[in-house]
């Protein structure tokens, strides 16, 4: 039959047709279904970290170790700023060398070395990336936006305790060192970078800081 | 119209720019992204050139003199300016070369002009939606274009971070918008790639003549069904990865920003998630090409047929549990480490059942050594040596030392651009007489082989010395100690250059010579079903199907 004959925009037959259009709109499902799955990593990748300690995620705890081990382990503090927030951010004592299990308070202290309030938030971080997991902090000041006035000071105690099950760790059961680090990181209205490549006479002085993130 | 059309001759085809533009025709769209792919990799081949011109000696050669030329700026300037072109132009080497040279050939191309004559359908399943795959391209490419010479970060100019862009440097490392025209090119390129892969799997599900069936099913079509699902798992991911990009860089979110409490190691995982899959993708149509040249070149039937397509699909599958081996530097735990290490080498398995099968065909058949043949060979030499250094660091613990060197980029070069690339060339010299009906000159053929690979194996063997030696990539300078095997690598790279001039020859040469060269040029060898057409192939094939034993 010349009808049947493949033309410009074939294919003809309505039942092959009906058959195409569910195949594809099977892929479009799967496609769609991807895309969900991309976002969804968000939140269980968040989760899949908060559980294992994953990255260096320390663990957040209400009670004290019941356990107490005779080995001593050293535990350094490390403190930054990022995004050119003007603070003098640093640890009171740069380690501490304590009995795993055993609670202890530390302290950080940021000032404010500019002329106006600003605002910080910080996030923290341990390394070895491992260690986080058995890094149990009882008291901390991570993601609670801080406003310092110009010339204040603030002090922010940690409380914390290495959980004994670390020496049971392959890859941990040696280290000597654990690193905690604190990032303040400057809170200015929810800037996307992409407006501003350029910088202006005021945040240049900012700026002038650096990035000494991380 | 389409009434008037169906009363036509069946060779009737729109005149002029029309047939073009507005093509439904696969074989018409196939020419189209052929096309499309060669200037792409002219493109892609030309920043190489400049990057491997730039590393010949120590010291900042051209870039600084590229980067006033370009964006007019002077002095120290210059040199940032010019260091920056370097990255932009590492970065667009990368996506040009992935996205709109090797996609486009080996997908859009060969399997849009060859997989419905395979399976003996008149068409593909979707005309129109083959015409909007093909025609979301080249803005795409434009945007990437237009990307290089918008501001980046402060100074610099176009997308510096690597093809990988991974954050911060692609969220507040380069707040200019040139980080933004990039993600959409992306999303584009990315867009159009679906729509072709939702094509392909619904051609070779529902178009298949009477009589083929899954199992009787050439190996290329099986290539382009199982490198069409990786698209449709993997693509989806990086669309939304790059999107929480642009929504991070411009509406205020922190997937990716540790401040707001995001992580930059996720948007590895979801990059590597597509990235790793993506490298498959590059190269299983190659495999299912050289299975047919292979075979055809012997005349002997493929060895292992069956083996042979459930490889493929073994690599497809195992390639989604792959992808943490890119990223054993992160911090992951020895465990995981020991996981993608073991899933990585389990690879190296089917892809031992490929190589040794080809290798079988061979054996004791009747070799004729013509040009897609010695393409042929010379891809499965290349690509095991690419991937022989690919299960050296599948280990997690000399990847700590190899990660980020050189070793690395002679090893994805050599499954790649010495791999995937010689399969283009191979099943460009193979389907060449079918597509345009004339015969190519082998004497051109061959030289065009033997210059390329003498060019890419200088260019990327010593790399492996360089890597080794610790020189990392992509930095636009070096320490003295690694000029020796820089300098060679750059020559083999002017001589890969004169390989394409000659191959653009070959091309001119063939068209202008008008050999005829008849349906089946390669004798009893091609068993497949575009031998049983004429050559060129009329615009509808399969008119009356074909039927299969």
């Amino acid at each position: 039959m010349s009808e049947s004959m493949p033309t410009e925009t074939q294919p003809v037959d309505p039942k092959k047709q009906r058959s195409n259009r569910m195949v594809a709109g099977m892929c479009i499902a799967f496609v769609g279904g991807m895309v969900g799955m991309a976002y969804a990593a968000v939140p269980l990748y968040a989760m899949f970290c908060q559980i294992t300690g994953y990255g260096g995620t320390t663990q957040r705890v209400e009670q004290y170790s019941d356990k107490i081990l005779d080995r001593t382990i050293t535990v350094r503090f490390d403190a930054n700023t990022s995004g050119g927030l003007p603070w003098d951010f640093k640890p009171v004592a740069r380690d501490v060398q304590i009995k795993i299990g055993e609670t202890t308070q530390i302290h950080y202290e940021a000032k404010n070395t500019f002329d106006v309030p600003t605002q910080g938030r910080a996030t923290f971080n341990v390394t070895p990336d491992l260690a986080g997991a058995y890094f149990n902090k009882v008291e901390c000041f991570c993601f609670t936006d801080t406003t310092l006035k110009p010339g204040e000071t603030l002090d922010m105690p940690v409380v914390f305790f290495v959980d004994p099950e670390i020496v049971n760790v392959p890859e941990l059961k040696d280290i000597k060192t654990i690193t905690l680090s604190y990032t303040f990181f400057p809170i200015e209205g929810e800037k996307p970078v992409a407006a501003a490549p350029k910088v202006d006479g005021e945040t240049k002085i900012i700026n002038s800081d650096g990035k000494a993130g991380g | 119209m389409a009434g008037a059309a169906a009363h036509d001759h069946h060779d009737h085809k729109p005149k002029g720019w029309v047939r073009w533009v507005y093509s439904t025709n696969h074989k018409d769209i196939g020419t189209l992204y052929l096309i499309f792919a060669i200037m792409a990799g002219c493109v892609g081949g030309f920043l190489s050139v400049m990057m491997r011109w730039e590393l010949a000696e120590p010291g900042i050669q051209i870039f600084h003199g590229l980067a006033s030329m370009v964006y007019g700026v002077e002095g120290d300037a210059a040199i940032d300016a010019g260091k920056s072109m370097f990255n932009a132009f590492t970065t667009a080497h990368g996506l040009v070369m992935i996205f709109f040279m090797v996609m486009p050939a080996l997908i859009g191309g060969f399997a849009n002009w060859m997989v419905p004559i395979m399976i003996g359908a008149p068409d593909m399943a979707f005309p129109r939606m083959n015409n909007i795959s093909f025609w979301l391209l080249p803005p795409a490419f434009i945007l990437l274009v237009i990307s290089a010479f918008m501001p980046s970060a402060p100074g610099a100019h176009g997308v510096g971070g690597g093809w990988t862009i991974y954050p911060p440097l692609s969220t507040s490392g380069q707040p200019g918008p040139a980080m933004d025209l990039a993600i959409l090119s992306l999303h584009i390129a990315g867009a159009s790639s679906i729509l072709g892969a939702i094509n392909f799997i619904t051609t070779i599900f529902n178009m298949r003549a009477p009589g083929m069936t899954l199992h009787k099913m050439p190996l290329f079509a099986w290539s382009v069904l199982i490198t069409a699902f990786l698209l449709l798992l993997s693509l989806p991911v990086l669309a939304g990865g790059i999107t929480m990009l642009l929504t991070d860089r411009n509406f205020g979110t922190a997937f990716f920003a540790p401040e707001g409490g995001g992580d930059p190691i996720l948007f590895q995982h979801l990059f590597w998630f597509f990235g790793h899959p993506e490298v498959y993708i590059l190269i299983l149509p190659g495999f299912g090409i050289v299975s047919h040249i292979v075979s055809t070149f012997s005349r002997k039937p493929i060895f292992g047929y069956l083996g042979m397509a459930y490889a493929m699909v073994a690599i497809g599958a195992v390639g989604f549990v792959v992808w943490a081996h890119h990223m054993y530097t992160t911090g992951i735990s020895l465990d995981t480490q020991r996981y993608f290490v073991f899933a990585t080498m389990v690879i190296a398995v089917p892809t031992g059942v490929k190589i040794f099968s080809w290798v079988a065909t061979m054996w004791g058949g009747s070799i004729s050594m013509k040009p897609p043949m010695l393409w042929a060979i010379g891809f499965i030499f290349l690509f095991t040596v690419g991937g022989v250094t690919g299960v050296q660091l599948a280990n997690a613990g000399l990847d700590r030392s190899l990660h980020d060197t050189y070793y690395v980029v002679a090893h994805f070069h050599y499954v790649l651009s010495l791999g995937a690339v010689f399969a283009i060339f191979a099943a460009w010299y193979y389907w060449f007489p079918k597509m345009t009906g004339y015969m190519y000159s082998s004497a051109i053929a061959n030289t065009h082989f033997w210059v390329t690979f003498v060019g890419v194996n200088l260019v990327f063997f010593p790399q492996h010395f360089l890597g080794l030696a610790g020189m990392p990539r992509r930095y636009i300078d070096y320490p003295d100690a690694y000029a020796g095997w820089n300098m060679v690598s750059s020559y083999g790279s002017y001589i890969s250059a004169v390989g394409v001039l000659i191959f653009l020859f070959g091309v001119f040469e063939a068209f202008s010579k008008k050999r005829v060269a008849g349906a089946s040029p390669w004798g009893e060898g091609a068993t497949t079903l575009e031998w049983q057409l004429p050559s060129p192939p009329p615009f509808h094939q399969w008119e009356q199907l074909p039927k299969i034993k």
